[in-house]
């Protein structure tokens, strides 16, 4: 009988890792990105708690993956802003649509 | 299988599919309500690795912060009244075949490595323990993250607002 065991969260982290990436590369709205970004960061988070749990650590795992969440908070809000502040001046967040820089 | 399996692989398929829905939904919306579950999937995986606070930290701050600044992200850049709700994907194929591939090598290292599993002790709550480790040895890292967070926020609420 299989018991959830290290390797199966490691294995959810991985799939939640690339269903991540996958929106962060092929969504083209930037607030798509933005919730990639966060897919991606979840299963980071998902590492070190099972890690924490499996490895013997303490509970130092448990306290990385609350400094992520803060750092992740933050992140939220300032990509938000730039994102306001893009369709302010652009009136339009289509990260492929967006290249007045390139000329 | 115990009854621990039966609620570890609900929570697992609940995280993985709304992740799916989040990142092949058309609809933003529909996006950002999928996340919501994929966020409480999060958490209830934080729950069976016996880390209950950070699982509640996670409802709070994801499910209560950031999700909602996310929705408020996609009202505000979006025209509700001309249905131009709805968000494309570019290079969807290549995209997937290339992480198709990248999740199975990195989904083959994971299980082929022998992971040296060491049993922590169960402990009832991490909450006391994690407040006296956050006070003393992390005191300066969660200072310093304090004020980031102020400045990052206030940083944010200027850049809007001009």
């Amino acid at each position: 009988m299989i018991h959830a065991s290290l390797t199966h969260f490691l294995v959810i982290s991985v799939a939640l890792f690339s269903l991540g990436i996958y929106g962060v590369i092929t969504r083209k709205n930037a607030v798509m990105v933005l919730m990639g970004i966060e897919l991606i960061l979840n299963s980071a988070n998902i590492n070190f708690i099972a890690f924490a749990r499996f490895g013997n650590f303490g509970l130092q795992g448990q306290i990385i993956a609350l400094f992520i969440i803060v750092l992740a908070a933050a992140e939220a809000a300032i990509a938000l802003a730039i994102v306001l502040n893009i369709y302010k001046n652009l009136s339009n967040i289509n990260v492929d649509e967006i290249d007045s820089l390139r000329d | 299988m115990t009854t621990y399996d039966l609620i570890f692989y609900l929570f697992a398929v609940v995280t993985l599919l709304s992740a799916f829905f989040v990142v092949t939904n058309r609809n933003i919306v529909h996006s950002a309500f999928y996340l919501l579950f994929t966020f409480f999937g999060v958490a209830g995986i934080y729950v069976m690795l016996g880390a209950d606070f950070v699982a509640i930290v996670q409802l709070i701050v994801y499910v209560g912060g950031i999700l909602i600044l996310l929705l408020f992200g996609v009202m505000l850049t979006n025209k509700i009244t001309n249905v131009d709700i709805k968000s494309g994907t570019i290079h969807a194929l290549p995209a997937s075949i290339v992480l198709g591939l990248f999740a199975g090598a990195l989904g083959a290292a994971v299980l082929n490595t022998n992971w040296k599993v060491v049993a922590s002790p169960e402990t009832s709550s991490s909450t006391a323990s994690l407040g006296s480790m956050l006070i003393n040895e992390y005191a300066l890292i969660f200072e310093l993250l304090g004020i980031v967070l102020l400045i990052a926020l206030v940083g944010a609420a200027s850049m809007a607002r001009r």
